[in-house]
């Protein structure tokens, strides 16, 4: 016992004190993409051309970006002879929409939307969800798992992942959705009870990550579910997934400049 | 014929499709039954689309791999598995991919659920509409004898998996895992690469081992494409590996000691785990590791001046988890839990293949970071920790001597960046080989993550395939919950905490 007591002496207390403060993230860390289009040289196409997922699209006023398709790999920045394409520390990513996730030079994405007043009233004070990996490579489920842990005590702001569906309020969803695991997140969804929310999570969720274009998955949640939230990412970092948990239930508002910017 | 007509190979070798000697299927078979009854393991068997059957053996105290292929004249041959238990996965996975009934196979049934690639029909008679884990189960009939179906979505932020336990009160007679529903593709899609998203779905191969695969891939294609990476390149690769086994270690000691209510450790895990990952995050941005390793190189360095800021930050979350872990082995009441839950056979062990921890733990003596050295584990090696029971506790305690040698190779391998310059940029790899053969294995946190490729003769991959450690050991759990307690499942799952993903592919 007294070895269990030292130990908690020694390791402390922990909590992060999110959302009063913003914990640092690293500085290698890749958040919003930024395009600086008057960088980007006459006719070049380095960026569109090294983004395996075809999240870049080259339009007359320079190159925008899809946060729904893009893995957040050094692809892109590292194809750029200018450096006008590169990425910020800024975690914040989430949109209600996935037109919303759309990132062109001088604009930004929209960021994720609180529910409408009546869902507010319903859930804004108590979240529930429960989780469906269909297809996710655990990278994401990882992820959303450690706001469980202790450091981040997700229970503290009102959210809670819950074992059964009827339980919930809603359901969270990693992963492209697989072929296989179509009809088991059509149950799971239609065991949830009235009203209720979808969240997709990830660059699978979104529009199929790695594997947009692979017959064995379904190109995300989207396609099988209503989806009222976006977690762009390959994974999120869990302070992404926490932001845009908070956008969605009004705890963290459009203007809160919790982050970099 | 003996084994000794295959070729002899080693870990990341390419070698020209003609010198790897075509057997007759008999000789193929012998080679086989020869080869795991004298000790080596079945890394690898699979098939290509034109009916010829690929091998690889693991001859992990004489150090070498061996390998040899076999054509069939008819999509059909004689099972292995009656002979040679470790082959029963492969040989199911060979009828479902390319519809090649291994004639004679014990436990013939779907692996993933999806219909044949090739123009074979599905051995099982399966269509479009068929539905996943739908099979023949096995069922134990019986007065009081009930059966419990869990899955595919489970009670917690866990990948799909369907289980079928047949019970009598409290006691497990079998468990039998159906998986599958994970299933994205990621063979099929890597056929006709290398290309621009093939190390991405390496990366994803299974998430929480992005690195293991990662580099297996990289290493196959510096393999084909004849390039040799940087001794520097190399360290840091292996710093990357190891903090990746030191994030899920110390994870997976924290959820063990949930799982039998010892909160502390469970608690101070829950944590540290995320200071390891942060600690890769700060090299590459990416807590997974996503983004670090890059065909040829690396994307992002570790260079000096980060290894020396790295170093304290590395003491301290060494310091916190031997802090946290250390509890575990004084508390009698998790002891008691974990020294007889979970029993897996030592002999067994070695029948049904186990790698990686579940098969150290049974004190099978395999590491491919001893055995197949690769990357800086030649220079600088970390020998196979071993334990003996084959239990949770067995499992567990390999974990903290993994944790153990893991933290004293990080801290020497940081040391020695923080005093070497960095490597100029890596720029792309050449083409690689035509009609070559490569395969590259690495040791993740789970065990022995293999690759194999087969490129055509424009050297692109007419064939790749991927043998996650889940795939080997599943079964372990199965054997491991005979005659538990069903509320112990949880426990002897997380012991093992085997991947869904790296299984379904």
């Amino acid at each position: 016992m007294i070895h269990i007591l030292l130990s908690r002496w020694r390791q402390g207390h922990r909590t992060l004190p999110y959302p009063k403060e913003v914990p640092a993230l690293p500085e290698r860390f890749r958040g919003l993409p930024r395009i600086q289009a008057e960088k980007c040289p006459e006719g070049c196409q380095a960026c569109a051309e090294a983004c395996p997922t075809e999240a870049i699209e080259l339009k007359p006023g320079g190159p925008s970006v899809n946060l729904g398709r893009c893995l957040f790999c050094p692809d892109c920045s590292d194809a750029c002879p200018e450096g006008a394409i590169e990425y910020t520390g800024d975690h914040r990513l989430a949109a209600s929409s996935r037109e919303d996730l759309l990132v062109s030079p001088g604009h930004d994405h929209r960021r994720a939307q609180a529910l409408s007043a009546e869902l507010m009233r319903v859930l804004g004070r108590s979240l529930k969800l429960r989780v469906v990996s269909a297809g996710g490579c655990n990278g994401c489920e990882v992820d959303v798992n450690v706001l469980g842990t202790l450091a981040w005590d997700l229970g503290r702001l009102g959210i809670q992942f819950v074992a059964s569906p009827r339980h919930a309020d809603g359901l969270l969803v990693t992963g492209p959705v697989t072929g296989n695991m179509e009809l088991a997140l059509r149950k799971t969804y239609d065991a949830v009870p009235h009203p209720k929310i979808v969240i997709a999570v990830g660059a699978c969720a979104i529009q199929g990550g790695p594997y947009f274009r692979q017959a064995e998955q379904l190109g995300g949640a989207s396609n099988v579910l209503p989806v009222d939230l976006y977690i762009p990412g390959c994974p999120p970092h869990p302070l992404t997934i926490l932001d845009g948990l908070l956008r969605l239930i009004g705890k963290v508002k459009e203007d809160d400049a919790f982050g970099t910017s | 014929m003996t084994d000794l007509a295959m070729r002899t190979l080693r870990n990341g070798q390419t070698v020209g499709l003609r010198d790897v000697p075509e057997l007759t299927l008999s000789s193929f078979r012998e080679a086989i039954l020869e080869g795991t009854r004298g000790g080596a393991r079945l890394a690898c068997l699979c098939a290509a689309s034109d009916l010829r059957l690929f091998a690889v053996l693991a001859d992990d105290a004489g150090k070498q791999l061996r390998v040899a292929w076999t054509r069939l004249a008819e999509p059909k041959y004689p099972s292995l598995t009656p002979e040679c238990p470790q082959a029963h996965l492969f040989e199911r996975e060979l009828a479902e991919q390319f519809g090649i009934i291994p004639d004679g196979h014990p436990w013939f049934k779907p692996v993933r659920f999806h219909l044949p690639w090739s123009d074979q029909p599905s051995p099982w008679g399966r269509d479009a509409d068929s539905l996943p884990a739908v099979m023949d189960f096995f069922r134990v009939s019986g007065e009081e004898v009930h059966e419990v179906a869990v899955g595919p979505v489970h009670a917690g932020v866990i990948e799909p998996g369907h289980f079928r336990f047949q019970c009598h009160g409290e006691t497990v007679f079998h468990l039998e895992i159906a998986l599958g529903f994970q299933h994205r593709g990621i063979e099929r899609a890597l056929v006709g690469g290398p290309h621009p998203l093939s190390l991405k779905q390496a990366e994803t191969a299974s998430g929480d081992s992005s690195i293991a695969h990662a580099w297996a891939h990289c290493r196959l294609l510096e393999s084909l494409a004849g390039v040799e990476v940087s001794p520097r390149a190399d360290r840091v690769r292996g710093v990357a590996l190891e903090l990746e086994r030191a994030a899920n270690h110390v994870g997976d000691l924290g959820a063990l000691s949930g799982d039998v209510g010892f909160l502390p450790t469970a608690s101070f895990c829950g944590r540290i785990r995320g200071d390891w990952l942060n600690l890769s995050a700060e090299v590459c941005g990416s807590r997974l590791g996503r983004g670090w390793l890059k065909p040829g190189g690396l994307y992002q360095d570790l260079d000096p001046a980060l290894a020396t800021r790295l170093l304290p930050r590395l003491i301290r979350s060494w310091a916190d988890t031997r802090d946290a872990v250390e509890l575990l082995w004084g508390a009698a009441s998790v002891m008691i839990r974990f020294e007889v839950a979970g029993r897996v056979d030592p002999i067994q062990a070695r029948e049904i293949g186990l790698v990686g921890v579940a098969a150290r733990a049974c004190g099978v003596e395999q590491d491919v970071r001893w055995d197949h050295p690769f990357g800086p584990y030649g220079a600088h090696p970390i020998s196979p920790s071993l334990a003996e029971s084959g239990t949770v506790h067995s499992r567990a305690w390999i974990r903290w001597l993994e944790l153990i040698e893991s933290q004293r190779f990080l801290l020497e391998g940081l040391a020695e960046l923080a005093g070497s310059d960095p490597d100029p940029r890596t720029g792309p790899l050449p083409p690689l080989a035509p009609d070559s053969l490569c395969v590259s294995m690495t040791e993740g946190w789970r065990g022995e993550v293999l690759h194999l490729a087969l490129t055509d003769d424009r050297g692109r991959f007419s064939r790749y395939k991927i043998v996650d450690p889940s795939f080997h050991n599943w079964f372990g759990l199965a054997l491991a919950l005979r005659g538990e307690q069903i509320s112990d499942f949880p426990l002897c799952n997380k012991s093992f905490n085997l991947s869904y993903c790296g299984h379904d592919l």
